[in-house]
């Protein structure tokens, strides 16, 4: 059985903000499918009553204290910016309805 | 399917029950952002507070401000929290403009702070209203539409985006679902939320301004049958006042009712209220919403708050609102009545601070419900937006307590403090506003006025006192109403009496 | 063909310290050598000729002023584009971020600048360092020195074939699942990947933040450790910085050239027994251990049983972390920006932008990794992933109390033909079997030359301890007293 379908895949291109073709769609469906099976894997660990590892580093509560620093000037923050106007980053038209 | 006929209020109360939960975000008042050393102060240049870290540039990294862990804290133990021993944040993906990095730096599964309550007095009534979490995560930055007729999104044709509010720290605090509270429904999340705005004002955490957005409210409002499972809810966004908290919480009930008697089923959506119209409106709905793939954040580690700093935190917590209104009421020997027509008028703090500085609690009282209520109301302003300052008024009762201004003349130096003619002693001697004591100008005064109206005075000789009337008129008349007319009358008398 | 170019590092810094040689000389010297190879080797994606001239030129002046220098200073270097480097294009190999300038320095970089180093220009990767050929850069592969038909490892590539073709003494690289070790195997260079928290990630382009780590790439040992030195230690723009002193790999790598290993307890990882590895490579493996014992050293079998779901685990975890990563490659605030044509809305650019400026590989790891956060998958995939990795740093924990460091050979294969595993994505993941375990441990990894197979470059790699990052270079340098070094034919 496959473990991911193409539809499936259309679904996370979409999530992920990438206008994917078709026929790249057929491809990363068969290769998603491949490599999702190889690593499946790790559900053959028994690993109920293991905890996760989201970080190796055994450190916690680092805080940095409320000084302001020297950030960008405004020219520096534009400068990578594909389109300005008015002393801001400029986008098109925006349609969807987010938060 | 739907009648499309708004029933009355009480005839939805009647026939349904309200459930209704509060999200509210709070900016912190810190000096810098949450995750970088940028500065947060309002209403800065565009994109001049901004850094590699809040701009979401490749390769920057978040580190976490203690400040603004402090002040959650703070808050989640002013709302009787836990504090989580151990947690995390986590990111939250959702791709938008305004948010640089298309992931919010949020917490999930692992608030900072867990299961309190607060609560909230109504009409007298105490209402515990139960707190599911209180956590930490950044905000986004403002985003400019141009184009369209209205500067929304709607219409626009493109958007410029400024990051200076990106990443300043905000503070979610969800309340549980609050059922059972019937026609007071509406009421009592204005006060939740209103009695929160007070709290954290006293913490000193937030300026917690609505209208500036640094307090901002999701109301989610769900109806059912008397006895059947909770509705469907909606959350209803950008509720950004007091007075709007009420009316979205009513009009949703309306609206859901509606859709209800008409045999309609209720979607779950977020819905977007409408300060202009009082209306809601269908956002997204819970079918496309985005699935946001929370994660642990791999670019800061854990947070475990010492129970010794959390301890110490607890000790340096202020008199929160309601302990503090209480002891206030005692101290200024208040009616419950009475206490709850300051409360009603937003006065507490105002009142405070005038005899802090110097009045007394009857006559701060008097000033700001008197005087000062009637001109607020009238101008349609708040109380602490009238145009005096607290120790202004302080100042005005302290010369009328010293007989330097008479009740009258001391609401003729206020109208000039409200006209912004500055300090009660300024206006005092610019407009020439003080009680005429001296006896010599008085006597004057007197014999000039006895002169002119001599049967009068035969009449008072006569023991007509009735008829003194007329002298101490003439007397206020020389002396531009200055002189106390109680003083005058004795005078008066003594002179027509040897 | 200058002969500065076949020195050291350290020999460059102690001549260029002692005034025998100028520092510009010497970064002139290298920047010829570039200018002669590297349309070949392709080892770089930015040359910047100038800025390296003058910060030469400024270290000379010290110099000349009586300043006393660094050990590395007036030291050319080479970056991996992964790392930003201020007002000089950065791009992670990518078209997405093709001509960006970043308006700051990573700490990596300024801690090099603050050495006196001097910058060459930025090297060619796999793009996002999502690969381990160098073949995925949108910008063309890097050509391997010792054969230029061959891969020179990835996703470093460009960074460890500059070394092999002595375009650059010393080189950065960022190791994620073995992108500094993998390629210094296969270009018989040295890649050493630090412990995970002992080199800032504040600059470096993320790909898989809670593995990335920026680590020295180098032709000797002593080199790389002199590197470690300049670059290691606690920064506090990173969170996941650890605050503690940089253990002495110096004087560490100084002490293994010594020879002696006596006392030294080195294992064996039965589950790497080499399955699945090319027999040359197990063979020359089994010569080096076999020089360890000589050494002095006592070889022992441990068993890590997990590590056989290392592989997976990183491959759900890394691609997991990169699609959240990655999503602010978004055209708003900086790089490429696709289809603005006045009728697409923000939402149509930005999927037009990041369909035409990510590369297939990342695509496909973006598109996984969302996959694996999904709810309703999230607990089989990526939370499982999680727990795997507590049960490789358990074995790696056990392990570490038999032994004080473990050994396998970095890669099951020498370098391979370009365009032999680009078909088959899981082929190309295989590469990285040996080095994934440590990353997702957090431990440091290094990667020594230990002979040639085939005539190719064969790489051991020396695993230890968190913050044991000095032992690993003790025994790698063990082994280069032992087996020499390796220079590839004359190009
Ligand atoms: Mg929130
Ligand atoms: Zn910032």
């Amino acid at each position: 059985m496959a473990a991911i379908s193409r539809e499936e895949v259309a679904h996370l291109a979409r999530l992920s903000r990438l206008a994917v073709t078709d026929q790249e769609l057929d491809r990363l469906a068969g290769q998603l499918d491949v490599i999702l099976q190889s690593v499946a894997r790790v559900g053959e660990v028994a690993a109920d009553d293991i905890p996760p590892t989201s970080h190796s580093v055994p450190l916690v509560n680092v805080l940095r204290e409320d000084v302001v620093v020297p950030g960008l000037t405004r020219a520096e923050a534009l400068s990578g910016a594909p389109d300005t106007a008015e002393d801001r980053f400029r986008v098109p038209q925006i349609l969807a309805d987010e938060e | 399917m739907s009648t499309n006929v708004l029933p009355t209020y009480d005839d939805v109360v009647s026939r349904y029950e309200p459930v209704i939960g509060l999200e509210t975000h709070v900016e912190l008042g810190t000096v810098t952002k949450m995750f970088c050393g940028c500065p947060t102060d309002f209403g800065a240049e565009p994109n001049t507070q901004v850094c590699p870290v809040c701009l979401g540039l490749p390769g920057s990294l978040p580190v976490a401000n203690r400040a603004a862990i402090e002040a959650t804290i703070r808050i989640g133990l002013a709302l009787n929290c836990s504090i989580a021993t151990w947690c995390r944040f986590a990111r939250k993906n959702y791709f938008y403009p305004d948010m640089p990095k298309n992931y919010q730096i949020s917490q999930y599964d692992e608030p900072l702070c867990v299961d309190g309550y607060l609560d909230v007095e109504v009409d007298g009534e105490l209402v515990r209203i139960g707190i599911e979490r209180v956590h930490l995560e950044e905000d986004t930055g403002k985003t400019l539409h141009v184009g369209g007729a209205t500067g929304r999104i709607h219409g626009a044709t493109e958007s410029l985006v400024d990051y200076n509010r990106a990443g300043i720290p905000l503070v979610e605090i969800v309340t549980k679902p609050v059922p059972g509270l019937g026609a007071r429904a509406p009421e009592i999340a204005k006060a939740y939320v209103a009695e929160l705005r007070d709290v954290i004002r006293t913490l000193g955490v937030s300026d917690v301004r609505m209208e500036q957005g640094s307090m901002r409210c999701d109301v989610n409002t769900s109806l059912n049958l008397p006895g059947a499972e909770w509705g469907t809810r909606t959350e209803t966004k950008n509720v950004n006042s007091l007075r709007s908290v009420e009316r979205s919480v009513r009009t949703e009930m309306l609206r859901q009712a509606m859709v209800l008697d008409g045999g309609g089923t209720i979607t779950q959506e977020t819905r977007h209220f409408h300060e202009d119209t009082g209306d809601t409106t269908s956002g997204r709905s819970k079918e496309t919403a985005t699935d946001y793939r929370y994660f642990p954040e791999p670019d800061l580690v854990p947070l475990a708050p010492e129970p010794v700093w959390v301890e110490q935190l607890k000790a340096a917590l202020p008199e929160l609102p309601r302990q503090h209104r209480a002891r206030l009421k005692t101290e200024w020997n208040l009616s419950d009545l009475d206490m709850q027509s300051i409360l009603n008028a937003g006065a507490v703090e105002l009142i405070e601070r005038t005899v802090a500085a110097g009045a007394s609690p009857e006559a701060a009282r008097k000033w700001w419900l008197g005087e000062l209520s009637r001109r607020a109301n009238a101008d349609g302003v708040e109380l602490e937006a009238v145009g005096a300052t607290p120790e202004q008024v302080a100042k005005l009762q302290v010369l009328v307590a010293s007989g330097k201004l008479t009740d009258k003349l001391a609401r003729q130096v206020l109208e000039g403090v409200l006209a912004g003619e500055g300090d009660p002693e300024q206006i005092m001697a610019a407009r020439g506003l003080e009680v005429v004591s001296d006896t010599g100008a008085l006597t004057a005064a007197i014999d000039e006025a006895i002169a002119a109206n001599p049967e009068v005075a035969e009449k008072i000789r006569g023991g007509n006192q009735a008829a003194a009337g007329v002298l101490i008129g003439a007397v206020m008349k020389t002396t531009k109403g200055q002189a106390d007319a109680k003083t005058v009358r004795e005078l008066v008398l003594a002179r027509l009496a040897s | 063909m200058s002969d500065l170019i076949k020195l050291s590092a350290a020999a460059l810094g102690e001549k260029i310290a002692a005034g025998e040689v100028s520092a510009e000389e010497v970064t002139r010297a290298h920047l010829d050598r570039i200018a002669e190879v590297d349309g070949r080797v392709h080892a770089f994606l930015h040359v910047d000729d100038e800025g390296a001239v003058q910060a030469a030129r400024a270290v000379d002046a010290q110099r000349a002023a009586g300043d006393k220098l660094g050990p590395l200073a007036g030291v050319p270097i080479a970056i991996k584009d992964v790392i930003a480097t201020k007002g000089i294009p950065s791009t992670a190999a990518s078209k997405i971020l093709e001509g960006w300038r970043p308006p700051y320095d990573a700490t990596v970089m300024t801690r090099i600048r603050d050495a006196g180093m001097v910058m060459l220009g930025k090297t060619n990767m796999d793009e996002f360092a999502m690969g381990s050929s160098t073949e995925y850069s949108a910008y063309g592969p890097t050509f391997n020195p010792w054969d230029l038909t061959r891969i020179p490892g990835g996703s470093g590539g460009g960074s460890a074939a500059s070394l092999a073709a002595y375009e650059a003494p010393l080189a950065i690289g960022t190791d994620t699942g073995g992108s500094i070790r993998q390629p210094g195997a296969v270009t018989g260079t040295v890649g050493a990947k630090p412990t995970y928290g002992g080199t800032s990630r504040y600059g470096l382009i993320a790909f898989s933040s809670s593995l990335d780590t920026p680590g020295p790439c180098a032709r000797t040992v002593l080199d790389a450790a002199l590197l470690h030195q300049v670059i290691a230690g606690h920064d506090p723009r990173d969170s996941t910085s650890i605050p503690l002193p940089v253990p002495d790999v110096v004087a560490a790598a100084r002490q293994g050239a010594s020879g002696d290993l006596t006392g030294v307890r080195v294992g064996l990882v039965k589950e790497f027994s080499g399955e699945g590895a090319e027999p040359g490579v197990m063979a020359v493996f089994r010569d080096t251990v076999e020089a360890l014992t000589k050494l002095g050293a006592e070889v022992v079998e441990v068993s890590c049983p997990h590590f056989q779901y290392a592989l997976p685990a990183y491959y759900l975890i890394a691609p997991s972390e990169c699609s959240s990563n990655l999503a602010r490659f978004d055209s708003v605030r900086f790089g490429l920006r696709v289809g603005d044509d006045g009728r697409n809305s923000l939402e149509e650019v930005m999927s037009l932008t990041r369909e035409a400026g990510f590369g297939e590989e990342v695509k496909r790891r973006i598109i996984l990794g969302t996959f694996a956060l999904s709810s309703g998958y999230y607990d089989a995939y990526y939370g499982q992933a999680q727990k795997v990795r507590t049960l490789i740093t358990r074995d790696f924990t056990a392990a570490f109390e038999k032994v004080d460091v473990l050994v396998s050979p970095t890669t099951p294969f020498t370098a391979f033909e370009l365009g032999a595993r680009t078909a088959d994505p899981y082929q190309m993941y295989l590469a990285d079997l040996y080095t994934i375990p440590t990353n997702l441990y957090g431990g440091p990894g290094i990667s020594v030359p230990a002979g040639l197979s085939d005539g190719l470059p064969v790489g051991l790699q020396v695993m230890a301890p968190t913050m044991a990052d000095d032992r690993m270079y003790r025994i790698a340098a063990a082994v280069e007293s032992t087996v020499g070094t390796f220079a590839p034919p004359a190009l």
